[in-house]
């Protein structure tokens, strides 16, 4: 079985978000950038298991410059067989998806697993696009995921509630807390990532369809306002009265 | 003027200079609505909400799309809300999803839709991105704003970075896509009555199938669309503990959610942790008991209109970004407060 994982680059999520450049570019200045989390500790891990159980590859995929090597590394150290780089820089999700789709599809995957969101951008978009452009099915914010044979058998979240769902192989996957556990990578995998195929490939003419023109910062709280733990009927009040949300 | 369908008809037909620009004058906006159960969830409604305050900016109508086997009744309704014309696709019965995209991209056709809406959530988070990658149209996912329109361009806000700041969006394309966080608009029922029509267009078979619906347990308030909140943390001390919480979110009407290292430890399901790495919500009311307040947890609330923080520890970081405070034992805080809910109920 050949699986693609879509690994990101995302900022730790202790970051501290500021913006240059009038606002308009984001600080990356003093900035830890991790592998975006639901690629790492969900997509990336249960293709590893799937692999582990049913024999196969798992190669990643990121769209980015040099700048995103070290989170590709870990995800080789973590367990992937290889790797692919997009030698460009994203412009946004649909501009990702067709980078993603345009070198998938000569390429014969039965299963593409993303996360269900980026931490940065948290558009939930590459994984609904990428099997849009390749006609495949999409399960999206999955849970759970099993394969026999050629089919897969998922747990998705659905308003009000968890739905299992099956389709046949190939399929694109988003993928949530509940689909694997985090794995660290130990010093064998580490220093075996160091000789791991990294192929830089030069992207596919696909653009953006939307860009950033600004970003601003949420307005800083006032000071907060201390109600007697013994008086909860003044924090009642308070919020009918002054907060006007009861 | 003419009265009639037959006599507009004729009219059009010997009238051609008059109706060259009858395509723009027809334009509309659409909104998907998601139907399971054959009920209209909240997020529905503030989409079309949503949708009619951009109308209303291009001189356009609002269409709504939906399925399955909602009552004429509530479909007409939906006019209150900004309807004008309510498309339903009676032979879907659950979200299949490559029926509805192939049904929204017909939609978009007839309709000649310039903007296409879903709510940002389940059924919105597959459609969306289908649709605008299908068609080619930019797609802004989670937008909180009515957008800027000046000609063709459209600039719109929604959440970046889990919520730690905004980002102002720029769609290039001459067709647009938005999903609408949950709780960003307000609903406003005024008067008015949608025209329905059944909307039938061949569909492709689907190749997702559904074997089985587990309902969350608990009952009532999806968390992403609850409008008050009470949360707590690892200062509850076990999940047999709860019942303080639910009993107070039970006063409140309100919703019940939790911090991460709760949903970790299994003390309660996954579908409840808001932060970074669960669900971001934006409730009018956002109560904590015992959640110290890491800026993981802060990303995921801090939409919040009003947030008050219960905490024994008054250096929690979590008092910086609360409106309201009390710094004591959420064992005792929380019942004192569930009472003094009811005492407030019944007055009120």
């Amino acid at each position: 079985m050949k699986i693609l994982v879509g690994i990101s680059k995302a900022p730790d999520t202790t970051t501290k978000i500021s913006f240059t450049d009038n606002n308009t570019k984001f600080n990356e200045d003093k900035v830890q950038f991790i592998v975006n989390p639901y690629d790492e500790w969900y997509a990336l891990v249960r293709g590893l298991e799937l692999k582990e159980k049913n024999g196969g590859t798992v190669t990643t995929i990121t769209v980015g410059g040099t700048d995103h090597d070290p989170i590709i590394r870990k995800a080789l150290a973590i367990g992937a067989d290889d790797a692919v780089r997009i030698n460009t820089e994203a412009a946004d999700g649909y501009m990702v998806a067709r980078q993603i789709a345009d070198y998938a599809k000569d390429n014969g995957y039965d299963l593409i697993l993303l996360g269900k969101e980026t931490i940065d951008y948290n558009g939930s978009m590459v994984g609904g696009m990428t099997a849009e452009l390749l006609d495949m099915p999409y399960v999206s914010v999955a849970s759970k995921l099993e394969i026999e044979g050629r089919t897969a058998i998922l747990e998705r979240d659905v308003q009000g509630g968890i739905e299992v769902v099956e389709a046949d192989l190939p399929l694109v996957v988003s993928c949530a807390k509940g689909m694997a556990e985090q794995r660290i990578p130990n010093m064998r995998g580490i220093m075996a990532a160091r000789t791991k195929p990294l192929n830089v490939i030069e992207p596919s003419d696909a653009k953006g369809l939307t860009r950033v023109v600004e970003y601003n910062l949420p307005v800083e709280k006032g000071e907060v306002k201390i109600v007697d733990a013994e008086n909860m009927d003044e924090l009642v009040s308070l919020l009918h009265n002054e907060a006007k949300v009861i | 003027m003419p009265k009639t369908w037959m006599s507009w008809s004729a009219y059009y037909t010997t009238k051609p200079k008059l109706f060259k620009n009858l395509k723009n004058l027809k334009m509309s906006i659409l909104v998907f609505v998601d139907a399971r159960g054959g009920q209209i969830a909240k997020a529905g409604l503030e989409a079309i909400v949503y949708g009619k305050k951009i109308a209303d900016k291009m001189s356009a109508s609002v269409t709504v799309l939906t399925y399955g086997s909602v009552s004429n009744d509530t479909l007409e309704g939906l006019g209150r809300y900004g309807a004008s014309k309510v498309l339903i696709n009676k032979s879907i019965t659950e979200d299949q999803d490559d029926a509805l995209t192939s049904l929204v991209a017909e939609a978009t056709q007839t309709e000649n839709a310039s903007v296409i809406i879903f709510s940002f959530d389940p059924a919105g988070k597959v459609l969306a991105p289908r649709l605008s990658a299908r068609i080619g149209a930019g797609l802004v996912a989670g937008v909180i704003s009515v957008p800027e329109i000046d000609g063709n361009s459209m600039t719109v806000t929604k959440n970046v970075f889990s919520g730690k700041a905004f980002a102002k969006y720029e769609i290039s394309t001459e067709k647009k896509v938005l999903s609408l966080l949950p709780n960003s608009i307000q609903v406003n029922e005024g008067e008015g009555t949608a025209e329905v029509e059944e909307f039938s267009p061949s569909l492709p078979d689907n190749r997702i199938r559904v074997k089985e619906l587990k309902p969350l347990g608990g009952e009532g308030i999806p968390l992403p669309e609850a409008e008050l909140v009470v949360s707590a943390g690892r200062g509850l001390k076990g999940p047999e503990n709860w019942g303080i919480v639910e009993e107070l979110a039970e006063s409140l009407g309100a919703a019940t959610a939790c911090s991460r290292p709760v949903s970790d430890m299994d003390w309660r399901p996954h579908h409840e942790h808001v932060g970074q790495t669960g669900i971001a919500i934006r409730p009018n009311l956002y109560i904590a008991a015992g959640i110290s307040g890491a800026i993981q947890h802060l990303a995921g609330v801090n939409g919040s209109k009003t947030i008050v923080v219960i905490n024994t520890d008054p250096e929690a970081p979590f008092f910086k970004a609360a409106d309201y405070g009390v710094v004591g034992d959420a064992f005792e805080v929380l019942p004192r407060l569930k009472e003094a809910v009811e005492k407030f109920n019944a007055a009120n």
